[in-house]
């Protein structure tokens, strides 16, 4: 009894008190770098997510092929660049070329055949969805692992190292500066054009759009192409930095609990979700990692999206739901 | 012609209340039981155990736990492979820690155990509803199966830190273990599902069910007629778990015999039962055998139609197959998004009024 009592005790100051006092210990340095390494993660996460906030928002569709439509667009680009060997600014746009047909491809298919279903169906359809854009990639370009290298400096960060001794990869500093960009074009887009107007009117009610003369099957067209878009930045990110494989497909699951975190139709949600998420995890995999026996980025995530949804149902920026019979 | 409710008169309210008032209906699940029961295990040799019905039996369990969380009572869950996972952790333990302890008991207490930690992650369903339940659900699938993985004593310590059944017997009878017969596997397996089939139908159609039911249809209206919103929720998320639990108990136990639970029990299977709820047809058990057996047997078919039939390779005959997967689904879900639980609905519809359709 002593000794468990001792074990428990113990146990509990390794997981309460423990990481605390590491954390103020070697405070300046480390902590910051674990901070803005989770910040960085999290902007990478927040690329994906932001594909699935555009289609939601725009269609109500819960799109799961988000993930896959990256590693989709990510084998065309090596595809286009191995294989064929064409220079990066030719390759680029011809996969924006892919995706954009994949998304007429998908509305012409799918969708105009499941308008007014039920939700969850609309969700199993992109999962099938999934299934086909992987086959099909699969079919093209072979599934063995492939390198993509656009021109994206990887390595450390010379400056930051020398100057402050923090570690950045400059990998993630590049998908950060896009990520911002990208949200800019798309705020831009979505609040100033023609094109991005009717988007908010269709998603802000699907019969009222119809009515003034907005033709939905032209906006899906058009959201699921940005959504291409969006995936293509998302693959070539996370294609530069780990390969273009199956595994991945499986970000979408990475982009998951930052979309609940931030709100289904939130755009700055997205990026919002997503440093939280990303800095959560990082210093949870740090502090309480070796507590629990390390390997615990799978789920924390989900836990502290789960958190905070009991306080904000909506997640952080989603609409509020009012209820009414 | 023959297939109609004239003639068959009621003279009880029981007989009205019977889950088969149909006489027909009643003669076609007799001869089915019967075929089930007798004529099939003399033709049951160990590929169709194995492979199509041990795995058909067993995944419709779990699609009828399933469907009685998400098409019963509107809550979508993608934990349904961590909550299988969690009732073949169960009987390992259980088996192992009392060896002479009865295999149903232990399977029923593995179902319980499941029921518990189903009960626990609903809990948020209370507060989530939606696609934000559905995203919450999937931290139960992680969690659980990194602490099946993490903690040493799920697995007692072994070093491959894989589960093995040992073997237990029944009547003096091997029902797990590698000297099973395939026979005795179908039948043990075909008994618990049409046992806990004939409970779960009875379940949804009365007070649990319709209680449910409301919630699905709105549930602030359920509430306002006298529904308890935590009750019903949470009795969906155990019964269901209940019903993955044993499923997840049987396909360790007597499917597999052996398990290495990132693999047996990953997101896909959560996928792959969610897919065969949608496709048997939301809210109804004659649907969840459907989907199950739709599922189960076509991968099987396709596989063999193209490296056999076409002489395909077989990595290509995987993406293929994979591809072809999902083409289908999304046929299914465009042609009969009800799935074939309607298809039988039209087709009873259309034999009442054979051959005189006017």
């Amino acid at each position: 009894m002593p000794i468990w009592g001792c074990r428990m005790i113990e146990a509990l100051y390794n997981f309460f008190i423990d990481p605390f006092v590491r954390m103020a210990a070697d405070f300046p340095i480390f902590f910051a770098e674990i901070v803005i390494s989770g910040l960085l993660a999290g902007v990478m996460y927040s690329l994906v997510a932001l594909g699935f906030v555009l289609i939601f928002k725009a269609s109500g569709v819960f799109n799961f092929a988000q993930g896959v439509m990256a590693l989709f667009a990510g084998l065309f680009l090596t595809g286009f660049m191995n294989d064929f060997g064409i220079p990066a600014w030719l390759a680029i746009p011809m996969t924006v070329a892919v995706m954009v047909a994949t998304a007429w491809l998908i509305e012409r298919l799918v969708l105009r055949h499941l308008v007014n279903q039920e939700p969850i169906i609309l969700f199993m359809a992109t999962l099938g969805l999934a299934y086909v854009l992987e086959g099909v990639g699969d079919l093209i370009w072979g599934s063995d692992v492939k390198l993509l290298d656009i021109g994206i400096p990887s390595g450390a960060w010379d400056w930051a190292l020398d100057s402050v001794g923090i570690y950045v990869e400059k990998i993630e500093l590049t998908a950060a500066i896009v990520a911002a960009g990208l949200v800019i074009v798309l705020a831009y887009f979505f609040q100033y054009t023609r094109i991005g107007r009717a988007l908010r009117a269709v998603a802000d009610d699907h019969q009222a759009a119809l009515s003034v003369g907005i033709s939905l099957r032209t906006i899906w067209v058009i959201v699921w192409s940005v959504a291409g878009i969006v995936a293509l930045v998302a693959g070539i990110m996370w294609g530069t930095k780990s390969g273009v494989q199956f595994s991945l497909s499986l970000i979408a699951l990475k982009a998951l609990p930052v979309l609940i975190l931030g709100g289904f139709t939130s755009i700055p949600g997205a990026i919002v979700g997503g440093l939280i998420i990303g800095v959560g995890e990082k210093i949870a995999e740090v502090y309480w990692g070796p507590v629990v026996g390390g390997a615990i980025e799978n789920w924390f995530a989900y836990m502290l999206a789960l958190a905070f949804l009991l306080f904000r149902p909506q997640g952080l920026f989603g609409e509020k739901i009012i209820e009414r019979i | 012609m023959f297939y109609r409710e004239v003639g068959d008169f009621k003279t009880s309210y029981a007989a009205d209340q019977a889950i088969f008032p149909i006489r027909q209906d009643r003669w076609f699940m007799a001869i089915l039981l019967v075929v089930a029961f007798v004529v099939v295990p003399f033709g049951v040799n160990d590929y169709w155990a194995n492979a199509i019905l041990v795995p058909f039996l067993v995944y419709s369990l779990a699609v009828i736990g399933l469907n009685i969380l998400t098409g019963y009572c509107g809550q979508v869950s993608l934990g349904t492979g961590g909550f299988m996972a969690v009732g073949a952790y169960a009987t390992y333990k259980l088996t192992t820690a009392f060896p002479e302890l009865n295999f149903v008991v232990v399977l029923l207490m593995s179902g319980f155990i499941t029921a518990g930690v189903g009960v626990l992650f609903g809990l948020p369903s209370l507060r989530i509803k939606g696609f934000y339940l559905a995203v919450a659900t999937l931290a139960a699938q992680f969690f659980l199966i990194w602490l099946f993985n993490k903690v040493g004593w799920f697995y007692n310590y072994n070093a491959t830190g894989q589960i093995t059944m040992p073997t237990r017997e029944l009547f003096g009878i091997a029902v797990t273990g590698a000297g099973t017969s395939p026979v005795v596997k179908y039948l043990f397996c075909l008994t618990i599902v049409a046992l806990f089939a004939w409970v779960a139908k009875n379940l949804v159609r009365g007070r649990f069910g319709r209680t449910w039911m409301a919630i699905r249809d709105m549930d602030i209206a359920a509430e306002l007629i006298g529904v308890r919103p935590l009750f019903a929720k949470l009795s969906a998320f155990a019964v269901s778990s209940f019903y993955v639990g044993l499923a997840g108990a049987l396909h360790f136990s007597v499917w597999f015999g052996a398990i290495e639970v990132t693999e047996a029990y990953s997101i896909n299977v959560s996928f792959l039962v969610l897919f065969m709820v949608i496709i048997g047809g939301l809210g109804s058990i004659l649907g969840s055998f459907l989907g199950a057996a739709f599922l189960v047997l076509m991968p099987i078919l396709l596989k063999n139609f193209m490296t056999e039939g076409l002489g395909m390779l077989a990595v290509t005959a995987k993406h293929t197959e994979i591809l072809l997967m999902g083409v289908l689904i999304i046929f299914f879900l465009i042609v009969e998004p009800h799935g074939f639980a309607r298809l039988w609905q039209i087709a009873k519809e259309k034999l009442r009024l054979w051959p005189f359709p006017y």
